[in-house]
């Protein structure tokens, strides 16, 4: 048992040694202080800057432009406060825009997915020659938008195009596929399908790989066939990804502008506006016949609002996909 | 003492980084500079923005350079007139990217007319005289600031297929076929009914499509969209606007003359390999496209014929930026491819047809012979429908109305809508636009 019979000499309570001036923190600590608070925000900040510049500031000048009268070749004009909001709401043009959009979207991401997680799942199995075909699946993701368009169009054409030489073979009339609204939608999500699926099926594919395998072992013990493996160890596994696919896949969607603007040769989106999405709407608002940027500007905002708004609606649907960490929520912090 | 150098290096590098990147950022700006270097006179580089066939050459180009050393010629083509007016007004109104020399289609000269500052004023007292006349008025401003230089305009004929045509009974020489389409009076009436007479032979479509039929019969008439004093939109309640689409639609439709294609898609080229139709309207610089979709037909003869007399479908002129680098280089340049030898030299290469008054009368073009058309004297044929060509007038909304118009026909003729109802549509948009 020691004892030590001096007090162990500490300046922490604030004792200062009666012969000497207190210490004073010098700067270099303060310094310090404010490298630890402050670094990692300038490391990140050149995102952040280049964001705001090319961004951030870009949406809201559009909202600025927005409020005025703004004419393609003539520059500003006057303040006209939400006029062109009201005015855009009332074109049948503006409601033609938005549910080809939607239905666009829907007919276009909903089997991507899908497809997407079942080739994914193919190209997890052992396959001989697995690079072969996991590249294969990204070939046309390489091929540009454009070229993709023309080629579909010609292959969709209403008299000369293959696909209803095909259909007429088999004993079905010609669909008119620049004609009607949902056969131009369903061409238009095929080529948007025919771009898309291999991008997702190959990040589904990276995350299906960290799955740790052991879960399948227990699964197959438990007795799960394949299917059921599929639904209750894969998919909650990659709910993560299955979100991340989902939202970009929703952000996407909802802009698609090249793969109808070349459908047919006047970009106009058909006679009646058959297959205009929104952002087609924004360009011919703008640069076509009306000239006029404060209202394409304010289509560009209300679009703006509905990609956030069916984002969110996205994300907290394939939030219920259950998942194991769906219980760290709850998990209050314990205070020290 | 250690802690405080790795510290500096931290905030030194961060410090650095932000400077870097915010003088990057700010110079950064003004990339559109063009392949002329400083020094004035030293190897300029004028660009040609032209759209669909002009006509010009590199040999063309080859030989103004050698006499005009030190310049280069550039021509940037694109593929429809769509296109082009689209790019001029995207790069007009980001004040930077247009070509020293643009084309300009007819139809949207009006709407450029509205801003003659971004244009460099290109009168020429050595010029005068030069063009029709119709084609100088329509690029004057009212203060009498010219904005473009003409380079072709676009009488019409009818271009046919000789060999469907005898297939159906039908005479297949040019004087022929040109009485048969004039019938009593040479109206189109007249030429629906001929039109008739080849079903009644056993032919298929007489023409190729409803919105070529508009286009000929509204370029007919002097004021039918707007009013040339105010501007103002006349289109809805015009009578004659009414009387032409029921005409078209009962021809189209009704009585199943046209082919039901939609001009320049994917179905209407490669309907000419498929003996899609036996006649259509074709102006100078459609016998160029003619001939490029039907590689390999033969058959397609020229007739000086056109209902109505005569009518005028295009034109282009070509104007000058205020935007470019060498305004003066690029005037002179534009007033030599507007030139009569040019635009006849452009005439013989592609058919677009000279509007230069000399040009008219150059035996170069008046002699010319197209070998594809069957050796159609297409120079005199068009000369002579270049007689008593109507100025349409053409307002700010021109354009938007007969796009209006175009999609209610082509949702009629190709899509098997309903006339009335697209009729409705038409008035709909046309009165959105006021």
């Amino acid at each position: 048992m020691a004892t030590s019979t001096t007090s162990p000499r500490t300046n922490r309570g604030g004792q200062t040694d009666p012969g000497r001036s207190p210490r004073r923190v010098g700067f270099s600590q303060t310094l310090g202080r404010w490298d630890v608070k402050l670094s990692p925000y300038l490391y990140i900040s050149p995102f952040f800057i280049i964001f705001a510049l090319t961004g951030l500031f870009p949406l809201l000048y559009t909202a600025f432009v927005s409020m005025h009268d703004w004419n393609l070749i003539g520059g500003k004009g006057d303040f006209v406060g939400f006029e062109n909001y009201t005015y855009v709401l009332q074109q049948p043009n503006f409601w033609k825009g938005i549910r080809n959009t939607f239905s666009i979207f829907f007919l276009s991401t909903i089997p991507q997915l899908i497809i997407a997680i079942i080739l994914a799942a193919l190209l997890d199995a052992n396959l001989r020659a697995k690079t072969f075909w996991r590249m294969g699946v990204l070939l046309p993701y390489v091929v540009a938008p454009v070229a993709v368009s023309l080629i579909f169009g010609k292959l969709f054409a209403d008299q000369s195009g293959i696909i209803n030489t095909l259909l007429g073979k088999v004993g079905i009339d010609p669909i008119g596929w620049h004609a009607q609204v949902l056969p131009s939608h369903i061409a238009i999500a095929s080529m948007v399908d025919f771009r898309w699926t291999g991008y997702n099926t190959l990040i589904l594919l990276a995350a299906m790989q960290a799955i740790p395998r052991d879960l399948y072992e227990a699964a197959v013990l438990d007795g799960a066939n394949r299917v059921r493996q599929f639904f209750s160890v894969t998919v909650p596994m990659l709910r993560p990804t299955i979100i991340f696919v989902v939202i970009t896949s929703t952000i996407g969607g909802l802009q698609i502008f090249d793969e109808p603007r070349l459908f047919d040769q006047t970009g106009q989106g058909g006679p009646s506006r058959q297959w205009m999405t929104a952002t087609m709407y924004i360009y011919e608002v703008g640069w076509g016949n009306q000239k006029s940027f404060g209202r394409a500007s304010a289509v560009a905002w209300i679009l703006f609002l509905i990609i956030v708004v069916v984002g969110i609606i996205n994300f907290s649907i394939t939030r219920r996909i259950s998942s194991d960490d769906s219980n760290q929520k709850s998990r209050k912090k314990v205070k020290r | 003492m250690r802690k405080t150098t790795s510290k500096m290096w931290a905030a030194a590098a961060g410090v650095t980084g932000i400077a870097l990147l915010a003088t990057a950022c700010s110079s950064g700006s003004g990339d559109s500079s063009d392949d002329a270097t400083d020094g004035g006179s030293e190897n300029i580089t004028l660009t040609v923005a032209t759209f669909n066939e002009f006509g010009y050459t590199e040999d063309m180009f080859k030989a103004y350079e050698e006499s005009h050393p030190g310049i280069t010629v550039k021509e940037k083509k694109a593929a429809t007139s769509n296109e082009a007016r689209e790019n001029l007004n995207t790069r007009l109104a980001a004040g930077s990217g247009l070509s020293d020399i643009e084309a300009v289609d007819t139809d949207w000269m009006p709407e450029l007319m509205q801003y003659p500052d971004k244009f460099v004023d290109l009168t020429d007292p050595a010029l005068e005289g030069r063009w029709l006349d119709f084609k100088t008025k329509a690029v004057t401003t009212p203060d009498g600031k010219l904005l473009g230089y003409g380079t072709d305009f676009g009488p019409e004929g009818i271009a046919y297929r000789g060999d469907l045509l005898e297939a159906a009974g039908l005479p297949k020489d040019r004087e022929s076929v040109a009485t048969l389409i004039k019938g009593d009076d040479n109206s189109w009436d007249d030429y629906f009914a001929a039109g008739k007479t080849y079903q009644a032979g056993g032919g298929g479509p007489w023409f190729d499509s409803a919105g070529a039929i508009w286009q000929g019969m509204i370029y007919q008439e002097e004021a039918p969209y707007e009013d040339p004093e105010t501007n103002e939109i006349i289109a809805a309640d015009n009578p004659r606007v009414k009387e032409i689409y029921d005409a078209v639609v009962k021809a189209s439709v009704t009585d199943n003359l046209s082919a039901h294609l939609s001009q320049w898609s994917d179905d209407w080229t490669a309907s000419f390999q498929n003996n899609g139709f036996a006649t259509m309207l074709a102006p100078g610089w459609m016998l160029g496209v003619i001939e490029g979709n039907s590689a390999g037909v033969t058959g397609w003869d020229l007739a000086d014929v056109y209902p109505g007399g005569a009518g005028n479908w295009g034109g282009s002129f070509l104007t000058v930026p205020e935007q470019g680098a060498h305004p003066e280089e690029a005037k002179e340049l534009a007033a030599w491819l507007t030139a009569p030898e040019q635009q006849v030299q452009a005439f013989l290469n592609k058919g677009t047809v000279p509007s230069q008054v000399d040009g008219l009368k150059d035996p170069k073009f008046t002699g010319a012979v197209n070998a594809f058309f069957n050796n159609a004297p297409t120079g005199e044929i068009l000369a002579n429908r270049g007689q008593g060509i109507i100025a349409t007038y053409k307002g700010p909304n021109f354009f938007a109305i007969n796009d209006a118009m175009q999609s209610a026909l082509t949702e009629v003729d190709v899509n098997k809508g309903n006339a009335d109802d697209q009729w409705n549509t038409f008035l709909t948009a046309v009165n959105a636009l006021g």
